[in-house]
């Protein structure tokens, strides 16, 4: 084995000196057409993901406006009513049930979440992390399509027993909003922990020299500590919400209505997309342009709270040492 | 100073209220932190509710009717026959037309024994699903079960079934639920994701490693990993949409394969939906894979520049095989979550109903989440019963990706 190390390296110093008898050696960077070529790949690689961002804003942007052309903006904005059949084009009721169906689920999601956070960060033992952790990142994992069983099979014939038959729909935006809640639990959770962890350990020992208790050091001291990455977690959490997709195509029912009751059956954005282009759709009706509307609310909105969570944790973040 | 202290005494509760104080203090604490756990093991609850609420559908008892008596048909069990009594249990049993008709699609002779089966079964048998019961009823309530059976249908067979079986997975789409299997989309679903990796892997640690590597701290370059880190933040079904006119109606020509002469009718295909994933799972590949190769020790890469390696050469050589168990847990896992998305695939136009296996990336296809999805849709109680199984092949498939995952970055970090 040594034998052979030591025969390659002195049959490279024999190169080198040929070369150095050669060419008289330089210490400038030489041209490497090889590395140059694996370079300009890796930068397509990364500048693709702008491409990416660039198609959505030109495919959304110019299907919608082939749409602005036959519907005003104004009537998109302020009509009640969505029924494309009579050329009602109105985003309200699809806006106000997506709105509903994630409120119900931040009620669920953001206060488990977070309570879940400081249960795993301050609380929990060794042992019961790891039995517990696991737990939230399998839920997390479930497809959501599962859950949209879940919520049609299980939440719903809960909630008619609980109450009242007659009083809520088969189709529900309780149901798909509760759900929800519950899919974005481990979201909430995780990224929370993540902000608790990082609130250093002196802190905590500083409190409770001071004579804290757990619950006081964590809610008056870690908490407040690791706040910015918390707003971040329910912002993000919100965004998912609004952009959860199959929960609500399969539960919370697929006729657009403007309702408060979260009993009612209604369409929300994403719903109303995926039922309009699972049908044979043809390209050149007003449907077709119409979910590009849609999805251009949908992805201002998203990408409005995406950027508000990133300017929250940038503005609050305390930074230790 | 001692006045200082004294007016700092008097406002802090002394001797029983001071008791009384650290005593409620402490109570306080214990209740929130049982609500603090209870919140944890909330996930715990509600992970238990939906893992029973799918097996619940999964197993339970059926009352079929048939059409004739199967013990009427022959001396034997219909599952002892070997062909030819079947065929002629089939010729005895059937309209000499609709028996001519079969002969001109598929010759008796041509048919698999399996196929002559299901034939009798589906043609003579005429087996109607009456009743489905889930599971916790077939335990609990059996008695029930028998006197409704007795009383509503005297006629029919009560059997116990499991919905998940050899045969739900090898048999393709069906309109019946007793005989519809998930072949066509467990193959859609695989032909998929094999294409997506084949195009999201490399130009995910392609990206990660100019991110991380090439990379210098400038105003473009930020531009990029801000933008990474939104489009992850995007909605699935946007990127549906995206697909839908990039890939299915730009691209037709490309994605329906006309180009390569496997025409097939319009861009709804695989390679339309794997290449709409690709851009849905590049940003998640791209984070974990930037974090892989950050995790990799600096010095490692200074080593061999030391040695007078070139860039490339360090990256190729040192940090890429350093990162690799990283960056195939985060591959893993973009994986996991491309098998169970439903959204992007409706919108690029998967087909809900299908029953030819796909033939190769320019195939019409349907995948397991949106026979999920269809099935869950139906009202019908025999269709919860299928979609529950599927759900079950689909997690099944999830569980063991992931423990896939687990186990090659234990092999990889040990040869490290």
């Amino acid at each position: 084995m040594d034998d052979k190390v030591s025969i390659g390296m002195d049959s490279r110093r024999i190169t080198t000196s040929q070369r150095e008898t050669t060419r008289p050696f330089s210490l400038k960077k030489q041209p490497r057409l090889g590395e140059s070529i694996i370079q300009g790949f890796l930068l397509f690689c990364g500048v693709l993901s702008m491409f990416t961002t660039i198609g959505i804003v030109i495919v959304l942007g110019s299907e919608s406006i082939a749409f602005f052309r036959q519907v005003s903006i104004v009537e998109f904005v302020t009509n009640t009513v969505w029924s494309p059949q009579i050329d009602e084009f109105g985003i309200l009721p699809l806006l106000l049930s997506t709105l509903l169906t994630s409120t119900i689920a931040m009620c669920i999601a953001l206060p488990t979440g977070l309570a879940a956070a400081i249960y795993l960060s301050e609380y929990a033992s060794r042992r019961a992390r790891s039995i517990l952790k696991p737990v939230l990142e399998v839920l997390a994992g479930v497809p959501t399509v599962v859950y949209g069983y879940f919520a049609l099979k299980f939440m719903t014939p809960l909630l008619k027993s609980v109450f009242g038959e007659a009083n809520v729909n088969i189709y529900n935006m309780a149901s798909a909003g509760l759900v929800m809640g519950i899919m974005i639990i481990p979201l909430v959770s995780s990224m929370s922990e993540d902000a608790l962890s990082a609130v250093p350990r002196t802190l905590r020992e500083g409190a409770y020299g001071l004579g804290a208790t757990r619950l006081e050091t964590a809610i008056k001291v870690v908490l407040p500590a690791g706040i910015s990455g918390i707003i971040a977690a329910f912002v993000v959490a919100i965004s998912r919400a609004v952009g959860e997709t199959m929960i609500v195509a399969v539960a919370a029912g697929a006729k657009p209505t403007f309702t408060f009751n979260p009993f009612e059956a209604a369409e929300t954005m994403t719903g109303h997309i995926a039922r309009i282009s699972g049908g044979d759709l043809s390209y050149a009706s007003i449907d077709y342009n119409s979910i590009f509307a849609i999805g251009l609310t949908l992805f201002l909105m998203t990408l409005g709270l995406n950027m508000i969570s990133r300017r929250l944790v940038r503005r609050f973040r305390e930074v230790y040492e | 100073m001692t006045t200082l202290n004294d007016e700092l005494k008097s406002g802090l509760p002394q001797g029983e209220a001071s008791r009384r104080n650290v005593a409620s203090r402490r109570r306080k604490g214990a209740i929130w932190r049982t609500i603090f756990l209870s919140a944890t093991i909330f996930g715990l609850i509600a992970l238990s509710l939906l893992v029973y609420n799918v097996v619940n559908e999964v197993f339970g008892y059926v009352a079929t009717e048939y059409a004739v008596d199967p013990a009427t048909l022959s001396d034997k069990p219909l599952d002892e026959l070997n062909k030819d009594e079947l065929v002629a249990v089939l010729q005895g049993n059937m309209r000499k037309n609709a028996f001519r008709t079969l002969e001109n699609e598929k010759p008796m002779a041509n048919r698999s024994d399996s196929e002559v089966y299901d034939l009798v079964i589906e043609r003579v048998l005429k087996p109607q699903t009456l009743e489905t019961w889930t599971l916790r009823d077939s335990w609990f309530n059996k008695a029930a079960i028998d006197a409704q059976v007795a009383s509503e249908f005297p006629e029919a067979k009560l059997e116990f079934r499991s919905w998940i079986s050899t045969s739900f997975l090898t048999t393709p789409m069906s309109s019946d639920p007793l005989r519809a299997g998930v072949r066509t989309a467990l193959l859609g679903s695989l032909w998929m994701i094999g294409i997506t990796i084949l195009f999201a892997f490399p130009i995910g640690v392609g990206a990660a490693i100019y991110l991380e590597e090439y990379a210098t701290d400038n105003r473009f370059n930020r531009i990029i990993q801000t933008n990474i880190n939104n489009l992850a933040g995007v909605p699935s079904i946007i990127y549906g949409m995206l697909g839908l006119v990039i890939f299915v109606r730009t691209l037709e020509p490309i994605t329906s394969g006309r180009i390569f002469g496997a025409d097939s009718g319009n861009g709804r295909t695989i390679v339309a939906a794997s290449l709409t994933m690709m851009l849905l799972i590049l940003p998640i590949m791209i984070i974990n894979g930037q974090e892989a190769i950050r995790a990799v020790p600096l010095s490692l890469r200074q080593a061999s520049y030391g040695l007078g390696a070139t860039k490339w050469q360090t990256i190729w050589h040192h940090v890429l095989p350093n990162a690799l168990p990283g960056i195939f847990t985060g591959t893993i896992l973009a994986i996991s979550r491309a098998i169970g998305e439903t959204a992007p695939l409706i919108v690029v136009g998967a087909s809900t109903f299908i029953v030819t296996d796909p033939d190769g990336p320019f195939a019409k296809f349907t995948a397991l989440p949106i026979q999920i999805y269809n099935w869950t849709s139906r009202p019908q109680p025999e269709f919860a019963h299928i979609a529950a199984s599927a759900i079950v092949v689909l997690l099944v498939m999830l569980l063991s990706l992931n423990a896939i995952a687990v186990l090659l970055r234990n092999r990889f970090s040990k040869r490290g």
